[in-house]
């Protein structure tokens, strides 16, 4: 009889169950949703805080000071230290490999370029544009162009392998040159692809692939320094402290998490004769800004969820004081109130169960579109949200059911029969 | 029963003219839960509305703030073979207006008493401390003669901690070393002086000022072009790396707010609909009757809609003052710095409320409308 019941009042009404399960539907797909935002938008932020570029610089470990103003070096280029080219590709073996967005691997020299007429001391800097590298089975793509995205050229990117340049724009129109024209670098013809713009020291150099640089300082596989862009966890009380006074314990946790000190320490592991250390005008920051968008959206997804969770009792109170003549003839008819009451609560948790399935479904897809809209990426729904989300729309269908049965119940039915309530 | 026949029996001795007004407010007041009820879903969502609407102004003023944290945006920076004017600083000063942080720095490459370059630097500390809020120092220089070394300098120029010596172009001077400075990048190599210290001592203008300038990037370009006009013989530059990154984040999030916000006003505008709907679906005896008794229906439109308006603009206005509160308490708790009431956001949610109110009230009108009054009054 109870199952009948049911089944009746679904069958008989169409329109108002699905005005309910709509509202129930559009509910928990906004309350997912936005629940699949909050979670993901720190990674996906933290993606973005990238564009700032590298947070973390590797030298070697025994190198004499930097001589720099303003971004120009003025050590002697026979001065100092160098890492090897070669232990670069071992930084995708680091345990925290996926978090390393890329790095680039940088070589100043000293060469004198002829223009008009006369000689010029200028700085060339080596590096990799976007160079295709292997690390076991592994192929990946890194350079300048992931970690200082802010760097534009007019013209083209010159081919890692090539012996061609790109000139820094103040530098461009000193000379008078565009890109496709001829420079002559230390006594040797090279073609300029591009103009550069960096807003940095850059500006007013030459910019070449890594080996060329290489090939006129006469050092193969010579890197002064490395910039590696890493997404890191923002820093807390066990990021700061010196893992030498660590027990094995902790040790483990700090080495496991994605700190920036943890992921230094791990670039020094692989890279012989090393030392990285963080740039704190990135890094530090980066935890400031990434914690402030990760509240606000906390905060905005918790006015959403109360939004809902209103929305979707409001709708089903609407609906069951619709019904309250039907209660009355219920009661009537000699229906007590707890019979009565466990009928409008079982059609309310079925319709919660179709709608949160449904809604579900919905807010899955609503995610997906938002992350492939904004972030280019699709932000993935955790499944374990799913009967969590399923018990909190049925959760705040019973509660917005609650009250409007209670009053349904306690009403005489003469009222109720006479249209009167 | 009751209230039809209260109704009723004052409606007899009623003045004609407020007879919509009266009408008007003894629906509300004999019908007191349906209408609260509804005036609360209104309140609801107006509230909601406007936390996002303020929010979604305020959080990139909010957030700019946290990003100047990055640094200098502008740098003016001497031409080659050139020298800023003297008056440099207080020109840029003058040009930002109190709305951001000018630093000037004069570089010199000194000698330790070993023999071994380094960078030293000459700033304003106390503005340093303000613009480069990541620098990791163990003390800030108070003396005069006071030095911050830079982590790597430490090494070469005073590994004990004790006084050391510099020389430049035969000039010395004796140092204190005040504390120790960590930043990763190439301010580990150098060694900074006060700039009062470094003048006196190489007689070396500065040659950079940093910029820390407020706003959004069209007013940093226009401060870029100002600073070009006043300072002629500077490049002034602003810095791509921060400027670009701050409007990526930024628009990202506020993309993200906006589809945010978008999600939950349309679920709040629902929650009204379906709640007013329902009120106004609930009331068709009344209109049946006043249909019956041979009122138009236009008039019988204008009364609900009237009720809806009024009910649309109550819920509006004080939503809005819940709302302005709860973006209050946010911008405390995520900021640290309350959100600004936005009264311009008003008119946006009164327009909004009354039209969600009227739309929720018409729907079912237009339903009632193909209805006779008398299938109304049977109960059917």
């Amino acid at each position: 009889m109870f199952v009948r019941l049911v089944y009746e009042s679904f069958r008989r009404q169409k329109r108002r169950k699905f005005l309910a399960g709509i509202a129930i539907t559009l509910g928990v797909a906004v309350a997912t949703a936005m629940i699949a935002v909050a979670t993901d938008i720190g990674d996906k932020i933290s993606r973005e805080l990238r564009s700032y570029g590298a947070n973390l610089l590797v030298t070697p470990q025994d190198d004499t000071l930097d001589l720099q103003i303003g971004g120009v070096d003025l050590k002697p280029p026979s001065d100092g230290a160098y890492l090897n080219e070669a232990d670069l590709p071992k930084i995708r073996g680091t345990f925290w490999h996926h978090n390393i967005v890329g790095f680039a691997p940088m070589l100043p020299v000293n060469v004198e370029v002829q223009a008009e007429g006369r000689a010029a001391d200028l700085t060339l800097l080596g590096t990799y544009f976007a160079k295709p590298l292997t690390f076991g089975k592994e192929n990946f793509v890194t350079g300048v162009k992931i970690t200082h995205p802010w760097w534009k050229v007019q013209g083209a990117w010159p081919d890692d392998n090539s012996q061609d340049v790109v000139l820094g724009e103040n530098l461009a129109s000193k000379l008078d040159r565009k890109a496709g024209d001829q420079i002559e670098i230390a006594g040797t013809a090279h073609r300029i692809s591009g103009i550069l713009s960096t807003g940095g020291a850059e500006d007013g150099q030459i910019v070449a692939p890594l080996s060329l640089a290489q090939q006129i300082l006469g050092t193969p596989g010579a890197v002064r320094r490395l910039y590696v862009s890493a997404m890191t966890k923002p820093e807390d009380a066990l990021a700061r402290r010196d893992p030498k006074t660590m027990n094995p314990e902790l040790f483990d946790r700090w080495y496991c998490s994605p700190y920036v000190q943890s992921i230094a320490y791990q670039l020094q592991e692989v890279i012989p004769h090393s030392h990285a250390e963080q740039i704190r005008q990135v890094a530090q920051n980066e935890g400031t800004v990434l914690s402030r968008i990760k509240g606000l959206m906390l905060l905005v997804t918790l006015a959403a969820l109360i939004a809902s969770a209103l929305a979707v009792s409001a709708a089903m109170a609407t609906a069951i004081f619709e019904r309250r003549s039907e209660v009355g003839l219920m009661k009537a008819l000699g229906g007590g109130g707890a019979a009565i009451a466990s009928l409008f609560l079982a059609e309310a948790a079925l319709l919660a169960l179709l709608g949160g399935v449904a809604g579900f479904a919905a807010g899955a897809l609503l995610a997906r579109v938002i992350g492939r809209s904004i972030f280019n990426s699709s932000i993935t729904i955790d499944p374990v949200l799913f009967p969590f989300i399923l018990a909190m729309a049925v959760v705040v269908t019973f509660a917005g059911s609650a009250l409007a049965i209670r009053r349904a119940v306690k009403l005489d039915p003469v009222y109720a029969l006479r249209g009167e309530a | 029963m009751r209230a039809v026949a209260e109704s009723s029996s004052r409606r007899a001795g009623a003045p004609h003219p407020s007879m919509f007004l009266r009408m008007l407010v003894r629906a509300t007041v004999l019908r007191r839960g349906r209408a609260a009820s509804a005036l609360l879903a209104m309140v609801v969502a107006a509230a909601v509305a406007t936390t996002m609407l303020n929010l979604y102004v305020d959080m990139q003023t909010k957030l700019r703030k946290e990003f100047r944290n990055y640094g200098a945006n502008v740098v003016v920076v001497a031409k080659e073979g050139q020298d800023l004017p003297g008056d440099a600083l207080a020109r840029v000063q003058s040009v930002l207006g109190g709305r951001g942080l000018a630093v000037p720095f004069a570089y010199v490459v000194a000698r330790t008493a070993a023999g071994h370059p380094v960078v030293v630097a000459g700033t304003d500390l106390e503005q340093v401390r303000k613009l480069d809020g990541w620098w990791s120092v163990t003390a800030w220089p108070s003396a005069s003669n006071d030095a911050l070394i830079g982590n790597r300098a430490v090494a070469l120029a005073s590994p004990e901690g004790k006084p050391f010596e510099l020389s430049f172009q035969g000039r010395n001077v004796e140092l204190n070393q005040a504390g120790v400075l960590r930043t990763g990048a190439s301010e580990d190599s150098r060694v900074y002086i006060s700039l009062q210290d470094f003048e006196s001592w190489t007689g070396v203008l500065p040659s950079t000022i940093e910029i820390a300038a407020a706003g959004s990037p069209e007013e940093i370009n226009g401060i870029v072009e100002k600073l070009t006009r006043t300072l002629p013989s500077a490049q002034v530059q602003p810095v791509r790396q921060v400027m670009e990154g701050e409007a990526r984040v930024l628009g990202k999030t506020r993309d993200t707010m906006l589809a945010a916000s978008a999600l939950i006003i349309l679920t709040a505008a629902l929650c009204v609909l379906s709640t007013l709907m329902g009120w106004v679906f609930d009331r068709r005896r009344d209109f049946a009757i006043m249909k019956a008794l041979g009122a138009s229906e236009r008039l019988i439109s204008g009364f609900f809609a009237a009720e809806a308006a009024v009910l649309g603009a109550a819920g509006a206005l004080l939503g809005f003052a819940v709302g302005v509160g709860v973006a209050a308490w946010i911008g405390r708790v995520n900021f640290h710095a309350p959100v600004v009431p936005r009264l311009n956001v008003l008119p946006i949610i009164l327009v909004g409320s009354v039209a969600v109110a009227l739309i929720s009230a018409a729907l079912p009108m237009w339903l009632l409308q193909r209805v006779q009054p008398a299938v109304i009054l049977r109960g059917e």
